[in-house]
């Protein structure tokens, strides 16, 4: 039962990463309708830069404070994340929009390979080792079994990932449903030629959509980065076809979905390699996202899709 | 690479994408001298901003760069390097921008003009094109021997390596470029053919020639299983459940130890024998047999027209299929499959033939692939061999034989060729390796080719049988919305 419920605490906060990077696919998905393949090497990028604002904000120039050094870290990172994201559809997918369906999956592709390789040339292809910043936590249950205690633990580092995700959603969720920009994004998902005619600019809004998947994008890297310790330039090809996989479950297009989706995945990875077997964990994912693509395309929370002639 | 294009005056209405394109182009030859000065000023505003924006991105990338060092991780700082990212996009952009997005007389238009020319005579001279390449493989070994008897060996051997892509290229271009089928995990196919030819050589000591049609046929068997129940699924979201299937294969192939080897592959796969003679030294070996000296560069021209007959009988079988009705029915799903189903074809059915027959190909070039390289681990079927694969029929143009080949000749060619380049060390430094930017040059020429000319660069292939009146379809033709 201990356990089960320290599984349930990682899978949660395996889960919140995921989301946060499954809102960028379905954001994109939602108002172009295009797999934003690269996404995943968004996140990547992310990562990179938070590792390197830490280092510059610890070992430059110096501060101790950790609390503040990770409020800078995030904010940096969405900043230039963001450029990413901007650059990325401004150069691969805008002179597309209008072009045959497969034509911006198959820039996507090929952008995702330039940003891996981008970061493998510049960076180097060694893994990027950070020792843990945040150490302890609070202590849930203490059970005992045969073998010894077992102590439910749930860190800080934990409580920070949730804590922040879940701030993002509210602040993400009320930018949607408030604001005059949340409210042309929505108009764009709804029809795109309609919200042109009454002024929208649909341009801007979909690089703004881009620009925020972006940005949640880059806090998702750097919590993976706080998470594991451990990046490379490849870590975003697995990490970004899981969110995907979170954002079909969810039902794509759909927002809470992906949340939802991302939190479920988490959970189904962690207990996965928790009872049945670590090496097959990206199996489990890769299975679940053929399963939910072929018998509920639409997903858990999404509409069902039509066909337009 | 940032802004728009967009050169419409005095409307705050402007309009997007590739209408804004058309229409600037369109207003561009209009201009006066005035406007020459006005456009020499954006020119450089526009350049400034894409060196702002290099900067920005090339910050914490080119500008920093993070290593191991003995107490933890060292970040030190590139400026050198950074600053020369930046001028050299200012400068690109602004040579762009002045010579072509915003001339009054862009340089690619007579460019454009001329390779439409070529484009009217392209039958006959592709024609020629390939009857010319077609020679010049079959007697390739020979010209390598006779011309470069020294390395001889490792042009056969690069020869032989272009003809695999040329070969996967062709299986590959069956899925894609007839049926319009984006399949990302082609190369679990591949892995199929090359595993299935390794197992049955290792259990029951069958050799290449009696596994050849075994692997082809179990490849095309594991197209159908996979084909099955995602082929009714839309085309990104099959692309994406294809890439899925293709990383389970090699998860599955990676730590299934006690059936194929795990991480350690499985080695000593049989050579291909000649009509049972081993291309050996011995005693009944080829050469002994032939009464002909022993070379070991024997093997090697042998190896070569294997792949060169695998990859025609690829060839041949594609050109005959596609005036029969499946491949008739093929490049119409292509094209619109809503159309397809309205007019009564099996659309389940005919995509499944395309994925099991492409299938069966990528099956074939992955045991010859075994045999040639005697070893085989899950480390050469990755994602990016799929993607390089599909770079190579997608510069080639979706759907043309002739463009494949080009395309695997200059990609992979090209590939050996940055190799050669040592003197660039002598440019860059020595810490130079021109090899590890080969897939960031594949990358970018992905985009740029599909971004310029999404029907491919080198050929493109319109349906074989068609209305005088075609769809056209492009980037550059469907002004917004939702062209399909």
């Amino acid at each position: 039962m201990e356990y089960f419920i320290q599984q349930l605490i990682n899978g949660l906060t395996l889960g919140s990463i995921y989301g946060l990077i499954a809102i960028g696919y379905t954001m994109v998905y939602g108002i172009i309708g295009m797999i934003n393949f690269a996404h995943g090497d968004i996140f990547m990028i992310g990562a990179f830069i938070s590792l390197a604002v830490f280092l510059i904000l610890t070992s430059v120039l110096g501060f101790a404070f950790l609390p503040v050094v990770l409020l800078i870290v995030i904010i940096v990172a969405m900043l230039f994340t963001s450029a990413w994201g901007w650059t990325v559809e401004r150069v691969a997918y805008r002179p597309l929009r209008g072009s045959f369906r497969l034509a911006p999956l198959i820039t996507a592709i090929g952008m995702s390979i330039v940003l891996q390789n981008f970061v493998q040339v510049t960076q180097g292809a060694r893994v990027k080792p950070l020792p843990p910043q945040i150490r302890g936590g609070v202590t849930l249950i203490e059970g005992s079994t045969e073998a010894g205690t077992i102590v439910v633990q749930l860190s800080y580092m934990q409580i920070i990932i949730i804590v922040t995700t879940v701030v993002l959603m509210a602040a993400f969720t009320l930018l949607i449903s408030r604001t005059s920009l949340g409210r042309a994004q929505r108009a764009c998902e709804q029809d795109r030629k309609m919200a042109a005619l009454l002024g929208v600019d649909v341009d801007r809004t979909i690089s703004l959509t881009f620009v925020m998947g972006a940005a949640l994008a880059a806090v998702a890297g750097f919590m993976f980065l706080l998470l594991y310790g451990v990046i490379d330039f490849y870590i975003g090809f697995v990490a970004g076809v899981k969110a995907f996989t979170a954002a079909v479950l969810g039902g794509i297009g759909s927002l809470p979905g992906a949340m939802l989706g991302g939190l479920l995945i988490g959970l189904i990875e962690v207990f996965w390699s928790g009872y049945f077997s670590v090496e097959y964990k990206d199996v489990a994912a890769f299975s679940i996202l053929a399963i939910v693509l072929i018998f509920l395309p639409s997903g858990l929370l999404g509409r069902p899709e039509v066909e337009k002639v | 690479m940032a802004a728009s294009e967009t050169q419409v005056p005095t409307s705050t209405q402007k309009p997007v994408g590739a209408q804004a394109q058309s229409e600037a182009r369109r207003a561009a030859p209009h201009t006066t001298e005035a406007a020459s000065k006005n456009r020499l000023a954006a020119s450089l505003r526009d350049a400034a901003l894409a060196a702002f924006l290099a900067g920005v991105l090339g910050f914490f990338f080119i500008g920093l760069r993070t290593d191991l060092a003995p107490g933890g991780l060292d970040i030190r700082a590139r400026w050198g390097a950074w600053l020369t990212s930046i001028a050299i996009v200012f400068i690109g952009r602004l040579a762009l921008n002045v010579f072509v997005f915003k001339a009054a007389h862009p340089v690619g238009e007579g460019v454009g003009a001329k390779i439409a020319g070529v484009g009217k005579a392209a039958p006959k001279l592709g024609k020629w094109l390939t009857r010319a390449l077609f020679i010049f493989a079959l007697a390739l070994p020979f010209f390598f021997t006779t011309f470069f008897p020294g390395r001889d060996r490792q042009f056969i051997d690069l020869a032989i390596l272009i003809m695999t892509y040329i070969m996967l290229g062709w299986g590959l271009n069956i899925v894609v470029g007839l049926a319009g089928l984006l399949d990302l995990g082609y190369v679990a196919f591949y892995a199929v053919g090359a595993y299935s030819f390794a197992l049955l050589a290792q259990h029951f000591e069958i050799g290449f020639w009696a596994a050849l049609p075994l692997a082809g046929l179990l490849a095309a068997f594991w197209g159908i299983i996979l084909g099955f129940p995602v082929l009714r699924l839309r085309g990104d979201y099959l692309a994406i459940v294809t890439l899925a299937f293709g990383e389970i294969i090699r998860i599955v192939l990676l730590n299934w130890y006690s059936f194929t080897g795990g991480p350690n592959g499985i080695s000593g796969i049989p050579k291909p024998t000649f009509f049972g003679l081993e291309l050996g030294r011995g005693d009944d070996g080829f050469a002994a047999f032939f009464g002909i000296e022993y070379d070991p560069i024997q093997r090697f021209i042998y190896l070569y027209y294997i792949i060169f007959a695998l990859a025609l009988l690829t060839n041949l079988v594609t050109l005959r299929l596609r005036k029969l009705p499946i491949g008739r029915a093929w490049e119409a799903l292509r094209e619109d499959e809503i159309a397809c189903r309205s007019l009564g074809i099996n659309t389940r059915n005919t995509k499944l033939t395309a994925f099991a027959i492409g299938a069966m190909f990528g099956g074939f070039a992955g045991s010859f692939f075994a045999t040639r390289q005697g070893f085989i681990s899950p480390e050469s079927f990755t994602f990016i061999e799929s993607a390089m694969i599909l770079a190579i029929v997608v510069l080639g143009g979706l759907g043309s034989q002739l463009g494949i080949v080009i395309a695997s000749i200059v990609m992979i060619g090209g590939i050996e060729m940055l190799r050669n380049l040592g003197f660039l060390t002598q440019i860059f430094g020595p810490g130079f390796d021109p090899v590890q930017y080969r897939m960031l040059i594949f990358g970018l020429a992905m985009v740029l080719i599909m971004v310029w000319k999404p029907r491919g660069l080198v050929t493109t292939r319109e349906p074989t049988a068609a209305l005088r009146e075609k769809k056209r379809i492009g980037a550059d033709m469907v002004a917004q919305g939702e062209g399909h």
